[in-house]
């Protein structure tokens, strides 16, 4: 705001307007030029969002005055105000190491969360109410172990080495495994019990950041992610909070060295059990995780799934095999069965052809006998010898069915002419055919 | 533009730091606790060379590269940041002359460098896009190594003149250098800004000069600041008064010298005495900014010769007159072309490199009147080195605007944002002065961007009562008094007198008669219209009247006045 050393003029006698204020010209609109201004600078920040929130100059000033007094709020202690309750304002000062840092501060909801602001401020409001000069001047005891607690609590916490000596041992900061009735409630309570129990064993972790436990919807390789994580967790855990008073008189070293050796062992042993403890935690949350008994579950399905197929391919060949098999064996049967039925009606007719020869011979020569071998009066042995042996030379010479044939002939005739005729007729007609020579059939042409 | 690969940073993990792109030289910027620390990169520079050089495939840039513009002046890139944005026919290659030449290739300016390792490799051609790429990773990277952590953003600064094509081939270098374009802000605004950053800095309306006088190139920006609102009003831009000249006549000097001793022997025929001769003129002229003497010396300059010289800085300003007085004349003709006096003028900041030099300041000195502040190391002891004006405006607007969206930037500078009217007559109170005659007192100056708001404390009369609070529009003009006539010879300027609203009344004043006399040039202030009259009644006696005025968007006026400290006002408005 400039000010300005010329005074104004007076009111002219007579001036008068309504509500003090006569407006005489609009001049301002002709008198203006569109120009770009530069968008640099706060003062222009100022102007943009003017104009984009379409506000006037006042309307600003006053959200830019209410934005500035909201953090105003935040910088208040309202988050550091905790009740304190008596049991807390009864700490004995000898009893620094037992006592609750958090609590004494009034921290105890965000213990190891605390920013290193948040302390110094828990401390300073601590202090401002606790100090002995103002517990005396208000009539109270001049009782100031309280005050010394706080003391204690802020060179504590405030210490980064110091705190995370005692955020290692502080109990109240964990987190109970979920006990068998608490997940019986299903649904996701299962990770979100688990899920506050790592997110507070993440505390110790030397590795940022630390895997989330997730829910029933994490990937395979999140929920692997997070399990080798934590089986191969890397914890800054120290248990040297609770080391026994190393006694600091010079007059007795070896007493001096057996507690230090005692404090070492001691926390080696609790650092072992502290992994064990933490070892214990995972294998039963993985015991119980559903996630890893699907994973399980469906990568068996996928690899009973090849078996089972390969299994199915090879059955079915063997099937396949099988009935090929049984086909080929059953008309190789049958092609024998017919082969062999076949011989036995060759036999058959073999021998029934045979028969019939036979019974034809038997008609030839009976027929002979029957024309008495072609002579008058008893045969003699040597006439019937010669023709039967020219009937059996004919019967040989001739093929069955001219055997049955002639034997057609022969049958039912009785008469020796007539036998006697058409033996000649035969013979002639082998004799013509040149399959008999004349000569040899003696008793016909005798 | 390519979308694609704009990286997109959260606001939440923005590193922002400034930067200055120049031709010559380049600059980067950090704030740190509010303040802009200008970065100095591996070599210890904070004004690095825009040059980048190859040698046997290794990549150099900054003062490295520009040492090798002797030994290895073809694979050495120099003056390639104009070249950005431009097609082959519109650059002007005369500063490539002792480096690689700009080539023709693709349809864009190109450079062809052996950048390979490789005895036999065949020479790449590089665009001028992938040179400038290259450029600003090696930037940001040296701002990364010394912030510690990776930047994933600038602000860039950028001539007044560059074109859309321009300003969208320097984005695509940078986001293709995997950084994001915060913004693009123009140099004589961001030099305004580093000077209004300072803590000792008050909120005043003012006209300011900036003269950046770099090294192949000047600017000189009339900027009108209203409330912290910059305006440009007109700028320049020049190619012929620049570092590069002064360099110029340097060498031409010391050639000279050179061969009074050295007969025959040029050192300007031979390349790598030529780019020898640059070097050395360039850091004796820097010297002479801070000293009056400075020496001159190059082993080897020509034919194995050593030559040593001295110069002192009155000879280096007799013979770089021309030069000088083209900066001056350069400063005077873009105020004349703002339609305003030298008498307007509140503030004169130097930037860039040239602005070093003594001479410069002071011949500006001589230009302006008494109350003109002029910002140079010369004549400010708190003046901020010229040479890093630009990269802190830089830094400083990036690290205000690194918490907001992208997209909120992007709205924010939208010209229905940025293109506001401007009042063309100042808008003021009456008041009277001891011999009773009216005296306006300007309450809303010319050229202020609407909406405006302003308030001044004016004293009621002695003896209080009723007051009347006339609000009035005005205007300058340059009231000449003539003195009577001396014979004594006028040691002042002749400055040129030119009035900036009202020609008519002083007309006469400037002619080549008046060359011998020693005028008398002051700015008054001229009542124009009444815009509206207002009676504060009752003022106690001493008291004083606040009297404040609004210009709303819609060009309406409200006028409140109130008695300081009670709550005795009026309120009136002139709708528009």
């Amino acid at each position: 705001m400039t000010t300005i050393t010329f005074p104004l003029p007076s009111l002219p006698q007579g001036w008068a307007a309504e509500k003090d204020f006569k407006p005489v010209d609009k001049a301002i609109k002709e008198a203006t030029l569109e120009r770009t201004i530069e968008p640099i600078g706060p003062h222009f920040l100022a102007h943009a969002r003017r104009t984009r929130h379409k506000r006037t100059f006042s309307e600003d000033d006053r959200i830019q005055a209410q934005e500035r007094a909201k953090k105003v709020e935040v910088d208040d202690d309202s988050d550091i105000s905790e009740p304190e309750d008596p049991m807390t304002l009864a700490l004995q000062a000898k009893d620094w190491k037992t006592q609750d840092h958090y609590k004494v501060l009034g921290l105890s909801k965000y213990r190891w969360r605390a920013t290193e602001d948040q302390i110094k401020r828990a401390h300073r409001k601590k202090v401002l109410r606790h100090h002995p000069d103002k517990r005396t001047s208000s009539g109270k005891t001049d009782d100031d172990n309280f005050f010394k607690c706080i003391q204690k609590a802020a060179d504590v916490l405030l210490d980064p080495i110091k705190r995370r000596q005692f955020d290692s041992v502080d109990e109240e900061a964990d987190v109970e495994p979920p006990t068998k009735k608490q997940l019986a409630k299903g649904g996701n309570t299962f990770y979100k019990l688990w899920g506050n129990v790592f997110k507070s064993e993440a505390r110790f972790s030397n590795k940022k950041p630390v895997p989330h436990f997730g829910d029933d919807k994490s990937t395979k390789e999140e929920v692997e992610e997070f399990y080798n994580f934590w089986y191969n967790f890397d914890s800054w855990r120290t248990f040297e909070y609770l080391d026994e008073d190393v006694p600091d008189d010079t007059e007795n070293r070896d007493q001096k060295r057996h507690t230090e050796r005692k404090n070492a062992n001691a926390r080696k042993k609790k650092k072992i059990e502290d992994n064990a403890r933490l070892r214990k935690l995972l294998d039963d949350c993985l015991a119980a995780d559903e996630r890893i008994k699907r994973f399980q579950k469906e990568a068996s399905a996928a690899k009973n799934k090849k078996r089972l197929e390969r299994e199915a391919a090879e059955k079915k060949a063997a099937e396949e095999a099988k009935a090929q098999k049984e086909a080929e064996e059953k008309a190789a049967k049958e092609a024998e069965e017919k082969a062999k039925a076949d011989r036995e009606a060759g036999k058959k007719a073999k021998e029934a052809a045979k028969n019939a020869a036979k019974k034809n011979k038997r008609v030839l020569r009976g027929s002979v006998k029957d024309a008495n071998y072609f002579v008058a009066g008893d045969a003699s042995a040597a006439v019937i010898d010669a023709v039967t042996k020219d009937v059996d030379l004919v019967a040989s010479k001739i093929d069955t069915d001219e055997l049955a044939a002639l034997a057609g002939k022969l049958n039912g005739l009785k008469l020796a002419d007539e036998i006697k005729s058409v033996w000649k007729g035969e013979v002639e007609k082998l004799v013509s055919a040149g399959r008999v020579k004349e000569s040899e059939l003696k008793a016909f042409n005798a | 533009m390519s979308e694609m690969n704009t990286p997109k940073p959260d606001p939440d993990n923005r590193i922002a730091i400034g930067v200055t792109f120049g031709n010559a030289n380049s600059s980067i910027a950090y704030v740190v606790d509010d303040k802009a620390e200008v970065i100095a990169n591996e070599d210890g520079d904070r004004q690095i060379p825009t040059i980048l050089s190859y040698v046997e495939g290794e990549e150099y840039y900054g003062q490295q590269a520009k040492n090798f513009l002797v030994r290895n002046p073809k694979n050495t890139v120099a003056y390639f940041r104009d070249f950005l944005g431009k097609d082959f026919k519109s650059i002007d290659p005369t500063h490539n002359h002792a480096s690689a030449h700009p080539i023709e290739a693709n349809g864009t300016v190109s450079f062809q460098v052996k950048d390979k390792a490789e005895e036999d490799a065949e020479p790449s051609t590089l665009s001028v896009a992938e040179i400038s790429t290259r450029y600003i990773r090696r930037l940001v990277g040296s701002a990364s190594d010394y912030i510690g952590k990776k930047v994933t953003s600038a602000v860039i600064t950028i001539p007044t003149n560059f074109t859309d094509a321009q300003k969208s081939a320097l984005t695509s270098a940078c986001n293709d250098a995997g950084v994001e374009v915060l913004q693009l802000i123009s140099e004589p605004v961001a030099a305004v800004l580093a000077y209004d950053a300072r803590p000792e800095a008050v909120l005043a309306d003012k006209m300011i000069v900036v003269a950046d006088l770099g090294g192949t190139r000047s600017d000189v920006t009339v900027v009108a600041s209203r409330g912290g609102l910059y305006t440009v009003l007109a700028a320049a831009h020049d190619y012929e008064f620049t570092g590069e000249a002064l360099d110029k006549i340097l060498v031409d000097h010391f050639a000279k010298e050179f061969m009074k001793k050295n007969p025959g022997i040029d050192p300007r025929e031979n390349d790598r005495s030529l780019a020898k001769l640059k070097l050395e003129a360039e850091s004796c002229k820097k010297a002479l900014s801070i000293g009056a003497n400075a020496s001159f010396s190059v082993e080897s300059l020509a034919q194995g010769i050593d030559f040593t010289s001295t110069l002192n800085r009155l000879r280096y300003e007799t013979i770089s007159r021309t030069v000088f007085e083209g900066f001056t004349r350069l400063v005077e003709s873009v105020i004349k072309k703002a339609e305003l006096d030298v008498l307007d003028i509140d503030e004169v900041i130097l930037s860039g490199g040239a602005s070093h030099t003594p001479r410069v300041a002071s011949n500006l000195k001589n230009l302006f009147p008494e109350s003109t502040n002029i910002l140079a190391p010369s004549t400010t002891a708190t003046a901020i080195n010229p040479s890093e004006l630009q990269v802190r405006g830089a830094a400083l607007q990036a690290n205000l605007i690194q918490g907001y969206e992208a997209e909120d930037i992007n709205q924010s500078t939208h010209a229905a944002v940025t293109t506001v009217p401007h009042v063309t007559n100042a808008i003021g109170v009456v008041s009277v002065s001891p011999s009773g005659e009216e005296v306006f007192v300007p309450i809303i100056p010319t050229e202020t961007a609407v909406p405006a708001r302003r308030t001044v404390t004016v004293p009621a009369p002695k003896d209080g009562g009723d007051v009347l609070v006339k609000i009035v529009e005005g205007n300058t003009h340059i009231k000449v008094t003539k003195p009577e006539p001396k014979t004594q010879e006028s040691s002042s300027k002749a400055a040129k007198v030119e009035d900036a609203e009202d020609s008519n009344e002083d007309s006469d004043a400037s002619d080549e008669e008046e060359e011998e006399e020693e005028e008398k040039r002051e700015k008054v202030w001229k009542i124009g219209t009444t815009l509206a009259e207002a009676a504060v009644r009752g003022v106690k006696k001493g008291g004083k009247v606040e009297v404040s005025i609004t210009v709303n968007t819609d060009l309406s006026v409200v006028v409140t006045a109130k008695e300081a400290g009670t709550k005795n006002f009026v309120r009136g408005t002139l709708s528009g």
